[in-house]
Parts: C-alpha cells; structure tokens; sequence
C-alpha cells in the first residue's frame, strides 16, 4: 500500500513537473521560421516575380535619399535652433538696462566698495589688479592652474606620439632651419625692445593697466620670435620642457604659499608682515607684485609651450 | 523693441556673434572650423561683459591723482572693475580649452588623416569592425 501510494506520488509530481514520459500521440513543435529582420518576409520559393512590399519600397528609397535628407534636415533644424536662441536672446536684450547708464544694477555697492576702499585697502592703484590678485586671489590662482593643466596636458598629448618618428622630426627640423638675415637683424633689433616691454607691464601691473596676463602674452612673443628667427634649439638651450615645468610649479607654489599667508591672516585677524606701502609707488600693493611675476611667468612659459608643442612636437 | 536694441547694441552685437559661433559649431564638419565657431562664442561672451561693465562717461578703474598728493577714491569716476576680472578668467579658460581640443585634433588627424569628423567616424567604425571579425577569426582559430 506504502510502495503504491509513493509510485503515484511520484507519477503526479512528475506530472506537474512536466518531466514524465511523453505520451506517444503527442505532436513534434514546428520548426521556428529562420531569423530574419521583421522589414523583410521569407520569400516564396515558387513564384518567380516578388511583388516588393510598401515597406521594401521604403527601405530602398531611404537608403539612396536618406543621407540627402538627413543632412538637409540637421542643417535646417541647427539653424532653427540658433535663430531661436539669438531672437530669444535679442528679447532679453532689449530688455536690459540702458547701455552705460551709471544707475543700471549692476554698479551696485559692490563696485562702491572696490573702488572707495580697493585702494587702501589693497594698496594697488589699479583697481582691478587689486580685485583680481588681493580680493579674488584664489580666482585668480585657478585660472593660473588651469593654464598650467592645459599645457601639461597638451605636452603629453603631442611630446609621446611624434618624438617616436625620427624620420619626420628630422624633416621638421630641416624646414625650420632657415638663415633668414632680414628676420635675424629685424628678430635681434625687436626681441630685447618686446622683453623689456612684457616686464614693464607685469612689473607696473598694479599701477597700469596690463599684470601678469597680459605681460606673459608679452614675454610669449618674444620668445616664439627668437624661435623663428634663430631655431629652436637655441631656445631649447635656455628654456626648455624642464625649465618650464620647474619654473611653473615653482611660481605656482610661491603663489598658493604667500596667498595662504595672506589669506589666514586675513580671516583671523592677525597682524601681517607684509606691507601694503604707499599707493603709486613700484615696491606697493603687498602681495600683488611678486603674484603678478608669478603669473607673468606661467603664462609666458605656457604660451610658449603650447606654439612649441603644436610646431615641433616638443618643447 | 528696435530702440531698445540700438540702445544696447553692443549686447545686441554680443547675443548675434554667439548665435553664428553656435551655427559654426553645429554646421561646419572640419573640427579645426568647429573651434574656431567656439572661439567666436568665447568673444561675444567678453563683448558682452566688457558692454555691462561700461559706464558712459567715466575713466579706466585706474585712481587717479587729485593734484595735492592724494589719490580720488570716488565710485562716481570710475568705470565697474568687476567684468574686467571676469573676462580675464574667461580669457584664459578660452586659452586652455582651444590648445587642449586643438591637440586633440593633431591626435585624431595623426591616426586617420582627415579633419572632417564624418570621415573620421566612418573610419573609425571601419576599424571597429575589422578588429571584431579578426578577433572572431582568432577565436574560432582557437576552438578549432
């Protein structure tokens, strides 16, 4: 009775497992038609002329004329896009503030206060030298550590890939050796007149206008100059990729150092060791001197660096 | 509203210079094209700081001498010294981002020798599919 009742168990659980034995009737599952995509239907084998269906027809008229009309579409739908943008835009203009009218929002106590107190208080006489290298130093330090980024990134993007084929330096070299007298007399006249003008614009940085940017671009100049009229092995012979990676993290670790002084100082009140000096004077503005040779420096370095890189492969 | 913009023409000039960078950007196919389409944008976007920070009427914010040894502190001279801060900080990303792409571009023009960034991608898809039918080969090589 025991052994019975297990066998039908047994059965039944096989049963609703659905692993017992196949019944003899029971009918094989059809094949599953071949995979085919769902635009195209497997083709009859006998008829001899295959009726292309409407969506065939499609196929095959998108696949000449699509490209056409992609591009015709994506022209028409960017320029709708920036009509739309500019004539909204133009609204928002016309809803400004009149043009250079001194009671628009934007001059606001904010400009009031730079402006009445900037000057002693920073002790620059060019306002925005003290906005930008005393009140908003570390701005200012940003915009010189991504300068320092991008050149660095770009001398590893271009340094590995060209000095691995000697054959085409060694070209690249043969075309900018050139014994160019008129740009060498005209190169040696001009060069040491451009150096003495970046440094008169990063030196005066605080009491004109000009600073660290604007003189680097300077300096830049003078150097891609001697590059072009001398070659770049005799820049290579002063500045090259070591001395402007040490040059640049140097002046930007002075810069982070002193602006922290500076800074701690500042928030805690405790008393600074550096002077502010008399407004209009070369040796003024605390800090904002040595900060602006700091950054005269990244930038001449960098500019350099980066017609260096894009012209020879190296610096 | 056409008052209004002659009034404002130079934010009017900035908005339009943005609109055809943004044209360029979407249009042209050559990347070195595209960023000079992104260094358009960049300059309308000083114009326009450069036109907000103006005052009609007043200096450079430079102090000036007050001719008994003093310096003029007035706000009521000086033009707003806040844009000229900010267009400097947009001026050097601008720097950085255009050397940056422009590198890359040497990079994608070194490997498959064309600007244009529709033959670029055909190629590059190209390439693609003939590394995944070698690696298919190679595979089958190995089961065999």
């Amino acid at each position: 009775m025991n052994e019975e009742l297990k066998v039908i168990w047994k059965n039944f659980f096989n049963w609703v497992m659905g692993n017992g034995p196949r019944p003899e009737n029971e009918v094989e599952p059809p094949e599953p038609p071949p995979d085919l995509p769902f635009t195209q239907k497997p083709k009859d084998k006998f008829s001899r002329f295959h009726e292309p269906t409407l969506r065939e027809r499609y196929e095959q008229w998108l696949e000449i004329h699509g490209l056409h009309i992609f591009s015709t579409l994506y022209s028409a739908l960017s320029i709708l896009t920036c009509v739309v943008i500019v004539v909204l835009l133009l609204t928002t203009v016309a809803a400004l503030p009149p043009f250079g009218h001194e009671r628009n929002p934007a001059n606001n106590e904010v400009i009031r206060r730079y402006v009445e107190h900037g000057g002693h208080e920073t002790g620059a006489q060019n306002i925005v030298a003290g906005l930008i290298l005393d009140y908003r130093a570390f701005d200012t330090f940003g915009e010189s550590a991504v300068l320092f980024t991008a050149a660095v990134s770009v001398l590893m993007l271009l340094s590995s890939s060209r000095s691995s084929k000697p054959q085409k330096k060694f070209q690249r070299l043969h075309i900018y050796r050139n014994d160019d007298t008129i740009l060498r007399a005209v190169a040696s006249l001009s060069i040491p007149v451009i150096l003495m003008m970046g440094c008169v614009v990063v030196i005066n940085g605080h009491l004109s206008p000009g600073g660290g940017f604007s003189g680097g671009a300077i300096l830049s100049t003078a150097l891609i100059l001697c590059a072009n009229a001398y070659g770049f092995e005799r820049v290579r012979e002063f500045f090259n990729e070591r001395t402007f990676i040490v040059s640049s993290s140097t002046a930007l670790m002075i810069y982070a150092l002193s602006k922290g002084y500076s800074f701690f100082t500042g928030a805690n009140h405790i008393h600074s060791i550096i002077p502010k000096g008399t407004i209009g004077d070369i040796l003024s503005g605390g800090l904002i001197l040595p900060l602006n040779i700091c950054v005269g420096l990244i930038v001449a370095g960098t500019l350099y660096g980066f017609y260096a890189l894009f012209s020879e492969g190296e610096m | 509203m056409l008052e209004k913009l002659l009034l404002n023409h130079y934010e009017a000039a900035a908005v339009i210079l943005s609109g055809i960078g943004l044209t360029n950007l979407l249009l042209q196919r050559n990347l070195i094209k595209k960023i000079i389409g992104l260094n358009i944008m960049d300059t309308a976007v000083y114009l326009f700081l450069a036109a907000k920070g103006y005052v009609e009427g007043r200096a450079a914010p430079i102090l000036l001498e007050n001719g008994s040894g003093g310096w003029l502190t007035s706000s009521a001279l000086y033009v707003n010294p806040v844009p000229a801060g900010l267009v400097l900080t947009g001026i050097v990303v601008s720097v950085s981002v255009t050397a940056f792409a422009l590198a890359l571009t040497l990079k994608l023009y070194e490997a498959y020798g064309t600007l244009n960034i529709d033959e670029a991608l055909l190629k590059m898809t190209q390439e693609q599919e003939e590394l995944e039918a070698k690696i298919e080969d190679a595979e089958e090589e190995v089961l065999a």
